[in-house]
């Protein structure tokens, strides 16, 4: 086996389900400290991509190298000390503490027939400071805000120490100011080190926080590349279908503007 | 610091409860006996220079030794079954019954019942038929491709429902004379003949259960948060999962197998324990055992001591517990409304 230099590499993966391909022949790689932002609209396949780069489901072919090793060939522990991942959506269930949950990320560490010792207990905690949440502590994670409880997920795979941070729309739960916030936290995340990648249906939000950025549609890249190559307006029209003005602001940060479409209903 | 003095409070609580149940239990009957006589007759095995009267000896020893040590090892397994498939199954109405293994154990005595009589015989069939009926129960749901809880928990109310048919069937055909009115009490559930001979039969698989369910109790927490979730935390939920089953299974069915079928103790009970010492099964699959076995020593004793006629102990958990359950709900219980 070829020693690669990647980080994170995917080379041509493809899946499908029930015989309906969901996307195919998709490749890229990212580096440490790399933030990339796929984009794209509804239904073309981004929260089953993300589910595909975690290991949760099973590509059909292609190959998924974490640090040159083939994720096919990693157990789920080995995985989860390599990936951390927030899924879209979480069904609250028992009303455990928050620390409870932030404790959680330690089971990559652990036995089966092991639970959390003092150690752990320490690096749960400091991964709640460094959010700086360590006060909701002993709350019940189920009566948390959206933005509170986005932020002990976070807490939890920070505590899972891996290298890689899969997010799946981590901002589509949080209000206006707690978008920006976290899009900050992913910042200086990646910043110390780790690589990130995150599906979001904003493309402001990857000027904001990106290296790196795909459109995805019909289950394709429709293009990849830094943020300035890749939201154009020209690209934002092929995946959304709409008319998008770039503007430029004094700090020479990019913001989308949709245009309206004088879309009628033939009521 | 007040939450470490809480937990020490729980933890007492935990320990001795059980302990001043079960020397008090042996006061109650209809033979009074004294406290230190009881004290003297328990150590009279290590300590042979005690005197203690033989009557007094028969009636702790054979009478009501066995009967507490069952109401501890059923109320504690049902408890602990009941508190795992809860977090497992992700809803805090489930039952340790969920796959079948309830009704499956109650086909299998009502069989043995019905061809044979002997009470080893039925014991053993109805272990036998409660592990039977949630493995056809756990191997429909794995035939599925789609799998998930949902299937597995769908299969389990299908098994149920056949074998509770069966029940009914050899209800019908058997003789209302002696036969049928056997089944029926079994069924209802009933510590009051229980032998010590019988409990040693299910001392293995009683331990075995205790130990699986003790030990991966700190991985359940992680089940309770879905499949998707365990798995990016590096378990595999589905052997997890099963091996938790295979532990409440053991228990439920050792318990049945002594008890009859005995209700709501394994849906009541985790939810008292879980108000107390909140969800983290870490502390929740002790304190469930814990209040199981002195919760149902307390309705034993009750049914002994203030009722004078037997009523059937799976019974008397249902005229108690369903009240218990109403309050419980009632005291605000919001997290899963």
């Amino acid at each position: 086996m070829g020693i690669t230099n990647n980080f994170y590499e995917v080379k041509n993966i493809s899946f499908s389900y029930d015989g309906n391909e969901i996307f195919s022949d998709i490749s890229f790689s990212i580096e440490k400290g790399d933030v990339l932002c796929i984009l794209g609209p509804n239904g073309t396949g981004k929260t089953t991509l993300i589910k595909c780069l975690n290991g949760l489901h099973e590509i059909d072919s292609g190959e998924i190298l974490i640090k040159g090793k083939n994720i096919k060939k990693l157990s789920f522990k080995e995985i989860s000390r390599n990936i951390g991942y927030i899924p879209q959506n979480h069904t609250p269930s028992f009303p455990f503490k928050v620390i409870d949950v932030v404790l959680m990320g330690r089971a990559p560490y652990l036995n089966l027939i092991d639970s959390p010792r003092k150690k752990d207990m320490e690096i749960a905690l400091n991964s709640l400071k460094t959010l700086g949440i360590d006060n909701l502590k002993d709350k019940e994670y189920t009566n948390l805000s959206g933005g509170e409880m986005q932020l002990v997920f976070l807490a939890r795979i920070l505590c899972q120490q891996p290298d890689i941070l899969i997010l799946d729309e981590p901002t589509s739960h949080l209000d206006f100011g707690n978008q920006i916030k976290l899009l900050e936290i992913i910042d200086n995340l990646a910043e110390s080190g780790l690589s990130i990648i995150m599906s979001s249906h904003f493309p402001d939000h990857a000027f904001l926080s990106s290296n790196k950025v795909a459109i995805m549609k019909d289950g394709c890249f429709i293009d990849f590349g830094s943020p300035n190559e890749v939201i154009t307006e020209e690209n934002l029209k092929k995946a959304y279908s709409i008319d998008v003005k770039l503007i430029e602001l004094e700090n020479k940060r990019k913001v989308c503007v949709p245009l309206k479409t004088n879309f009628e209903l033939s009521l | 610091m007040d939450n470490d003095s809480k937990d020490v409070i729980s933890i007492i609580l935990l320990i001795f409860l059980p302990l001043i149940l079960f020397f008090t239990s042996f006061l109650l009957g209809r033979y009074p006996i004294s406290p230190i006589d009881v004290i003297n007759t328990i150590l009279c095995p290590i300590f042979p220079q005690l005197e203690v009267s033989p009557t007094i000896t028969t009636i702790v020893f054979e009478i009501r030794l066995p009967r507490i040590l069952a109401a501890i090892v059923v109320g504690a397994a049902l408890a602990m079954a009941g508190a795992a498939f809860q977090s497992i199954f992700k809803n805090p109405i489930v039952s340790p019954d969920l796959l079948g293994v309830s009704n499956g154990a109650g086909f299998g005595a009502a069989l043995a019942i019905l061809i044979s009589g002997a009470g080893v015989v039925t014991q053993m069939f109805a272990f036998a038929f409660g592990i039977i009926s949630v493995s056809v129960t756990y191997l429909i749901s794995r035939a599925y491709k789609a799998g998930g809880i949902l299937i597995l928990v769908l299969s389990g109310v299908a098994i149920s429902a056949f074998f509770s048919a069966l029940i009914s069937t050899i209800k019908f055909i058997a003789d209302p004379d002696d036969k049928l009115p056997e089944i029926v009490y079994w069924l209802m559930g009933s510590l009051a003949s229980i032998t010590i001979d019988q409990l040693i039969m299910i001392i293995i698989p009683i331990i075995v259960g205790t130990i699986i369910l003790l030990t991966l109790r700190w991985h359940m927490n992680l089940l309770a948060m879905g499949d998707e979730e365990a798995q990016s935390l590096g378990l595999n939920p589905t052997r997890l999962r099963l091996l938790i089953i295979a532990g409440c299974t053991l228990l439920t069915s050792a318990a049945v197998s002594v008890s009859g079928i005995i209700g709501w103790m394994g849906l009541i009970i985790p939810h008292m324990a879980r108000m107390i010492v909140g969800p983290d099964n870490k502390i929740l699959i002790p304190a469930s055992l814990s209040f199981g076995a002195s919760f149902l020593l307390l309705i034993d004793n009750i049914s002994r001591a203030i009722i004078s006629i037997e009523i059937p102990i799976g019974i008397l958990t249902a005229i108690i517990g369903v009240p218990i359950f109403l309050y419980l709900l009632k005291r605000g219980y919001s997290e899963w409304a």
